[in-house]
């Protein structure tokens, strides 16, 4: 059991240390996750990157066929889901839709031998601390999606796990509520000081809720960082799409970086190697003309691919020499009479890209 | 049940032998015949099976009682063979069953009961063709264990307490005369089950669940080695007769005059009595 | 007063509400290649009952029914078929509930023969169970030697019997509604600390209560008119073993009338019972 595992299992002696290694048909999951106490991580990734899995793996409900699992030093690959220290916040909260909101959150002191006094009496106090002392006695059916967010919260703190994971936890909640209830999570998270993970694929939620972010695609992590980190260095397509960044890879030779797929970015670092280049949509101008006086050496010839609101932005997929997103106000988007299969001219000054080594 | 096929084989080949015979033997037995009824029935039965070597043709239909399946499945399968051309289809089941059925309007040719009083249900319903005739009479027995372990050796050994006695029900023609048995020579029987037919009775026997039933000679028989008969004297007092008719709607008058004629022939009361029947 | 009339306003308007939304559903339409199969069938299944009826000889039926034997048979049925429907309870939920959440090889086979006893004629169910509990029996011959017990001719060989044919009901019933409800909750029990036993009792089973009911009363009704293999395994003897399904077959062998009349007795018993449970069970589901 020792020796031949990685140094950290020695030395990180608090907190999770875990390397997932799930295989199902074609499908493997290898995810290795370090998680101080008090630390909150999020999981982030498109659907199907095996999220949910890592976060089954965690709480037991999917053995591992790999790697090992260790919290606060105990190893628990092989205690079985109801002997982990471990509460979970489900997807849709699942709470028991035949008990109480009290009694949701006293079944888990219940089963860890309490009283019933006693464990009422918990749950009782956990739901004043979430704010819903008055929603005691009502069933789960007759609460709105983020009480019922609170109480399925409450429910997975009572136990008083050492490991709290929420699988997508503002998923199933409207636009109005999930922003209130966004607030309250991250303050319930900042209070938790054992270790909590969630998962999500929205990377708002994460970078609000989370102190670090693990980005997981088809399977593996592909990034790791502080959500200001990432959402300035994205290193994949998709998390740059989620950090709304135009994102291309290329050899730089000082400042010019010469992309993969043919054309040139000019950037103000000097590099050289293989380097990332990130602009934002917002940094792009389009002109329906080629532009004469522009002082930009970043022009391409594009074509308008799509169109969509954003905000009171226009953004605009572009194809052509250069594939990007660009976003411009709707007046503008009404001068330049943009409509699809238009052709476009894009600049991006270089004082507003960002190249990076690989 | 595994007797029957070996029965058949048995009387097929004691038809064959005789078959040349069989059509005088069956006006033997109408001269035999003693009884005026019987003998104007069987005259009459005789003259169409006279007949019957050129017309007689299609489905004879029989209902008959249960206890009387291996015997007249043996008997029609002789009279298919003497008579080319016809089939004989049987309904064997509980004569009440089966009396409910006919005057329920149930397409039935011939009736063969295993009392009187069934016999009756049909006849005040005026759904028979003259007068129902007894042409074998059934007794009662004690089936017991192979090797009557319990060494029972009469009708008053059934009433020890840590025996397993079945009876038929009341209601049924066995569970009458079983009743009547006991009545008689004042004997009181408290059984573990009373069945609904004699078969059942019988079958808890051969399964051994009971470790006695009061039940038909003919069933004994019909069980070979499963069971053993022990013969009472009170059985005397409880004789069951089985009476046979033609039915007033019967659609083949005569292949099922041919076919009573048979059962009440020597050669069918020769297949009759091996099965167990006495004679009328 | 006024509180009087208020309380009495309520349920008015409930039963207007109600009456109107039935007509709404009614002017809708019912389309008639789904009307008329549906109305025979339903005359199919009423029409018998009806003539049952209708033949009774209602003037003989007080005599017929003041015997004390009729009330010892529906008193045995109704104890027989609630203990067979109590033991289909404790042995078939777990059943159910194996054959709905335990994956292991060979499942389908094992999900298809618990259904058999549906198929077999229940006569040939009473033989097999002789064969098998008897005193001879397979295993009866054990329960004989060890403990003494021989089920056959008892009241709980009758129960044995009814069960036998009845729990198949329940298990399908319950297994079908265990496979509708959502498996997650009972892995929530267990983050939560709930053993699988803990969470099937807590969490799975209030949540498939009515699925349960449904089961039972299936059951129930199925024990209650149980008749070959009881008379097969059980044998028929008044107060000990003949229910009422026994004593209407053996009325039938001579008097048709009283067979009528105990089957009326059973009809209205059961109709009542039925009800009862319909709306009380089927209503939570």
């Amino acid at each position: 059991m020792t020796g031949t595992y990685d140094v950290r299992a020695d030395t990180a002696l608090d907190g999770l240390d875990a390397r997932l290694i799930v295989e199902r048909g074609a499908f493997r999951l290898d995810v290795t996750l370090g998680v101080a106490p008090g630390e909150v991580v999020a999981l982030l990734g498109p659907n199907g990157a095996g999220k949910t899995t890592a976060l089954r793996a965690l709480a037991g409900l999917t053995p591992l066929t790999g790697g090992h699992l260790r919290l606060d030093g105990e190893e628990l690959d092989r205690t079985p889901p109801e002997s982990r220290p471990v509460g979970v916040v489900f997807q849709d909260y699942l709470l028991f839709p035949h008990l109480t909101a009290l009694d949701n959150v006293a079944f888990g002191p219940r089963c860890q031998g309490a009283g019933k006094a006693e464990a009422r009496a918990r749950a009782a106090e956990w739901l004043d601390r979430m704010g819903l002392a008055d929603h005691a006695a009502v069933k789960p059916r007759r609460l709105s999606g983020g009480q019922a967010q609170r109480v399925a919260l409450a429910r997975a703190l009572a136990t008083r796990p050492r490991l709290l994971l929420l699988d997508e936890p503002l998923a199933a909640l409207d636009a109005r509520t999930r922003l209130d209830v966004r607030a309250q999570l991250r303050r319930h998270l900042a209070e938790f000081e054992a270790v909590a993970v969630l998962v999500t694929h929205d990377p708002l939620d994460a970078m609000v809720l989370a102190d670090r972010l693990v980005v997981v695609e088809h399977g593996s992590v592909v990034q790791e960082g502080t959500p200001s980190g990432i959402a300035r260095h994205p290193r994949t397509e998709y998390v740059a799409q989620l950090v709304g960044l135009n994102l291309y890879r290329g050899q730089a030779d000082g400042h010019t970086v010469r992309l993969d797929t043919g054309p040139a970015i000019t950037t103000t670092e000097d590099l050289a190697g293989p380097v990332f280049v990130a602009f934002p949509p917002s940094a792009v101008t389009l002109y329906r003309d080629r532009p004469t006086g522009s002082s930009a050496r970043n022009l391409w010839r594009c074509e308008v691919a799509g169109l969509e609101t954003h905000g009171d932005q226009i953004r605009a997929d572009l194809t052509g020499e250069l594939p990007l997103a660009a976003d411009l106000t709707t007046v503008a988007a009404a001068e330049l009479d943009l409509h699809q299969g238009a052709s476009v001219w894009a600049t991006v000054k270089a004082t507003q890209t960002h190249a990076y080594p690989v | 049940m595994t007797r029957t096929p070996r029965r058949n084989r048995r009387t097929l080949q004691v038809a064959g032998v005789g078959t040349a015979a069989l059509l005088a033997l069956s006006a033997c037995s109408s001269s035999d015949s003693d009884s005026s009824s019987a003998k104007s029935a069987s005259s009459a039965s005789a003259s169409a099976s006279g007949s019957a070597s050129t017309k007689m043709s299609g489905t004879v239909t029989v209902f008959a009682a249960a206890s009387l399946q291996e015997s007249f499945t043996a008997l029609g399968k002789e009279f298919e063979k003497e008579h080319p051309g016809t089939k004989v289809t049987f309904s064997f089941g509980g004569s009440d069953t089966l009396a409910a059925q006919i005057t329920g309007g149930a397409p039935a040719d011939v009736f063969a009961a295993a009392s009187p009083k069934t016999m009756k249900i049909v006849t005040d319903k005026g759904d028979t063709a003259g007068t129902p005739a007894t042409f074998v009479r059934n007794q009662l027995e004690i089936a017991t264990l192979p090797g009557n372990p319990d060494k029972i050796t009469s009708l008053k050994d059934l009433t020890k307490s840590s025996l397993k006695v079945v009876l038929c029900d009341k209601t049924v023609p066995c569970g009458a005369a079983a009743q009547k048995a006991l009545t008689a020579s004042k004997l009181k029987l408290t059984p573990v089950s009373y069945e609904q037919d004699v078969k059942s009775a019988l079958n808890k026997v051969v399964l051994k669940e009971a470790d006695a039933a009061v039940v038909y000679k003919t069933d004994v028989k019909a069980a070979g080695s499963k069971v053993q008969g022990v013969e009472f004297p009170e059985s005397a007092n409880a004789v069951n007769a089985y009476p046979i008719t033609l039915l007033k709607n019967a659609p083949n008058v005569v292949a099922a005059k041919a076919f009573i004629a048979l059962v009440r022939s020597a050669e069918g009361q020769k297949v009759l009595t091996e099965a167990g029947f006495l004679k009328p | 007063m006024t509180k009087v009339d208020a309380s009495d306003a309520a349920p008015a308007t409930l039963v207007a509400g109600a009456r109107r939304r039935r007509a709404r559903r009614w002017g809708r339409g019912v389309p008639l290649p789904l009307l008329v199969p549906a109305l025979i069938g339903l005359a199919f299944l009423l029409v018998p009952l009806l003539a049952l009826l209708v033949r009774t000889e209602w003037h003989d039926l007080p005599g017929q029914l003041s015997s004390p034997a009729v009330w010892q048979a529906l008193k045995l049925s109704l104890l027989c078929a609630t203990a067979a429907t109590a033991v289909s309870l404790v042995l078939g939920v777990p059943l159910a509930w194996l054959l709905a959440r335990v994956d292991f090889p060979g499942r389908g086979l094992l999900r298809a023969l618990v259904t058999l006893p549906l198929v077999l004629p229940p006569v040939v169910g009473g033989v097999a169970l002789l064969m098998a509990l008897g005193r001879n029996g397979v295993v009866g011959r054990w329960l004989d030697s060890w403990f003494g017990v021989t089920l056959p001719f008892t009241t709980a060989g009758v129960v044995v019997a009814e069960a036998f044919v009845a729990m198949p009901f329940l298990v399908i019933s319950v297994e079908g509604t265990l496979r509708a409800a959502d498996p997650r909750y009972e892995e929530a029990a267990t983050t939560l600390g709930a053993s699988r036993f803990t969470a099937f009792r807590r969490v799975t089973l209030p949540l498939i209560a009515p699925g349960i009911g449904a089961g039972a009363v299936l059951a129930w009704a199925r024990a209650l008119g149980e008749f070959g293999a009881t008379i097969t395994f059980a044998g028929n003897f008044p107060g000990r073993t003949q229910t009422m399904p026994l004593a209407v077959y053996l009325a039938l062998q001579n008097d048709p009338e009283a067979a009528v009349a105990l089957s009326l007795v059973l009809l209205a018993v059961s109709i009542a019972v039925l009800a009862g449970l319909r709306d009380r069970w089927m209503s939570a589901g």
